[in-house]
């Protein structure tokens, strides 16, 4: 059978321009930071208040001109500026996977998207994609530039004060730093927690403005549940898990979720830990729920 | 084959009956308003027909099957679905560049065009613009997508006159020809009187009007008849009967214009008297209850 475009007479095939086919989910994710502003004003907001607290701290120190010298204590701020920032994407991740697919029902925009040619299955990509890809990157190069204007600063304030900043650069190790938490961002905040971003998507989805209920209840009645009845804490445990990441090892002391020297990673022991696909293909299976109930869920 | 072809059409919710089995054609080129009553079924029939609900019977929009295919019918069809819902946080700017961005038949250029000509500030964002202007944006949108079908579910809800007017205009003159095809669903059923080519009533989930608008007007006719022929005029079988200032209004289906026209004043009725004249004669007929949801029942034949 022709196709419908040729079937119809009078009807010229003009004036339709060809899309790249990544279009949609481009312009899908703009869309995103145009919907959910929080993405990139959370992160921006966290990185100002730690600048800003820096240079508290740095009025404070060279009141009290103390030399700095113990590498850990020149690398604390920078260590603290970074777990903040993946602190506030990781919030920020939880929150919006909640309300992502809620709002545009919440105020029937949901017609609006679906008077145009993007596949649910797109849409439901892209909203994946802000924790998975997009959060992690934010957080690594606000990161970055954080660093980097402390550094400055730093240095700054030490030259001022006739002091060599020698120590203070041959300390920080920041290229490392930076790879560390890129690692860390999308490995294990991305691929680790994919189930769980998957899983609110869903609820999201699903259930509109109950979904932070029916996300967590559920787990939290089971886990008491099976204390219960069976005097167990296994499912309690396996949370843990998931959300601490897997416990510590010979190649990770202090677990996964830790942060280490770039050096002693291991990576084929994170990549190919079998709950690691496990959760991935969970999260698949989330994806794709998510889409159905997307498309069969009435109009409104 | 005809741009919407639909057989048995059926759509149970629950208990209640939506769609009741109905039997659809929609040919290209042309403007059909689907009139009915609140609840009879019309956003259900758009909604199966845009894909947006599953539905039991044939269905074939531009020969494909709405709920199976969205997607790519999608790149055909545009709908309005009301006025409210473009999102309230969406700038012009940004409308305009999201929908030059994904759909492959938008024309920016024309939008502009549409949008030059109202009063839309192209940094506003949606919440800031008064429910006609939002209107005029989705509008502005819409007929700057090249689309083969386009559906619109009461677009001129609680719009002002100007508005109402300024939309139909835009519709006909800048965007309406052979090739596209429109459906509308309004209750303001004057206003689109002379804008459509085919008209379809629809109650409790069953067509009980099916007929182009030149068929309408030959075919019924409305007689005001004076006090002295008003038996005469029974005689004949009108379809119903409503009184005017001192005179009986009489409305005839098939009859023979000569000999009504010695009867009293004769012309063509509106939409509105044949809509309450045909609905009013279905609630007579014992069409009172709502449906519930039982084994089809054969389409009574459009009359």
């Amino acid at each position: 059978m022709s196709t419908a475009s040729t079937t119809f007479n009078g009807f010229q095939q003009g004036n339709a321009s060809t899309l790249h086919p990544t279009q949609p989910f481009l312009w899908s994710i703009r869309r995103e930071f145009w919907e959910f502003r929080s993405i990139y004003i959370a992160p921006l907001g966290v990185a100002l208040l730690v600048l800003f607290s820096f240079v508290v701290s740095m009025a404070r120190v060279t009141h009290q001109a103390q030399p700095m010298t113990e590498a850990e204590v020149i690398q604390r701020p920078y260590n603290f500026a970074a777990l903040f920032l993946m602190g506030i994407c990781f919030v920020v991740s939880i929150f919006y996977c909640l309300e992502a697919l809620s709002t545009e029902r919440r105020d029937r925009s949901i017609l609006f998207w679906k008077s145009l040619p993007i596949s649910d299955f797109t849409t439901v990509l892209t909203k994946f994609s802000i924790p998975i890809v997009v959060l992690p990157v934010i957080a690594v190069v606000l990161t970055i530039v954080t660093h980097v204007i402390m550094l400055l600063l730093n240095s700054a304030v030490l030259l001022a004060n006739g002091q060599s900043v020698n120590m203070l650069w041959s300390s920080l190790p920041l290229g490392q730093m930076w790879m560390m938490q890129a690692y860390h961002m999308l490995v294990l905040h991305g691929l680790w927690f994919a189930p769980v971003y998957g899983w609110l998507l869903l609820m999201s989805a699903w259930a509109g403005r109950l979904a932070i209920l029916w996300a967590v209840v559920p787990f939290v009645v089971i886990g008491v549940f099976e204390k219960m009845l069976f005097n167990s804490e296994h499912f309690g445990h396996w949370m843990m898990y998931r959300f601490g990441g897997a416990p510590a090892s010979n190649a990770y002391p202090g677990g996964h979720m830790a942060m280490h020297e770039w050096a002693n990673l291991h990576f084929a022991e994170v990549l190919f830990n079998p709950s690691l696909w496990a959760g991935l293909i969970a999260a698949a299976v989330f994806l794709f729920l998510t889409a159905r109930v997307r498309r069969s869920r009435g109009p409104i | 084959m005809a741009l919407i072809e639909a057989r048995g059409l059926r759509k149970v919710y629950k208990t209640t009956v939506a769609l009741n089995g109905i039997n659809l054609r929609v040919e290209q080129g042309r403007i059909l308003g689907l009139i009915g009553p609140n609840g009879a079924g019309k956003t259900t029939a758009l909604n199966a027909i845009l894909g947006l609900t599953p539905y039991e019977g044939e269905l074939r929009v531009l020969g494909l099957d709405p709920w199976q295919n969205r997607d790519q019918l999608m790149r055909d069809v545009c709908f309005i679905a009301d006025v409210a819902i473009l999102p309230r946080w969406l700038r012009v700017s940004q409308a305009l560049d999201f929908v030059a961005g994904v759909h492959p038949r938008f024309d920016r250029a024309k939008a502009d065009a549409f949008l030059a000509k109202t009063d839309i500030k192209r940094s506003s964002k949606v919440r800031e613009l008064s429910k006609g202007m939002v209107t005029q944006l989705h509008l502005a949108l819409v007929m700057a997508i090249d689309a083969r079908l386009l559906v619109l579910d009461e677009p001129t809800l609680g719009l002002d006159i100007l508005f109402r007017k300024q939309f139909y205009d835009s519709l006909l003159n800048d965007y309406f020809d052979r090739s596209r095809t429109i459906i509308v669903t309004t209750h303001q059923v004057e206003e689109v009187q002379h804008v459509l080519t085919d008209l379809m009533f629809i109650n409790r989930g069953r067509i009980v009007l099916d007929t182009s608008m030149e068929e309408f007007e030959s075919r019924y006719t409305e007689v005001q008849v004076k006090p002295e022929n008003l038996a005469a005029a029974r005689a004949l079988l009108p379809v119903s009967e409503r009184q005017g200032l001192g005179r009986t209004i009489l409305l005839f289906d098939g009859a023979d214009r000569q000999q009504l026209a010695g009867l009293g004043e004769v012309r063509t009725p509106s939409i509105a008297d044949l809509f309450v004249a045909v609905i009013g004669q279905q609630q007579a007929r014992g069409f009172a209850s709502p449906e519930r949801a039982e084994a089809p029942v054969p389409t009574p034949p459009a009359d």
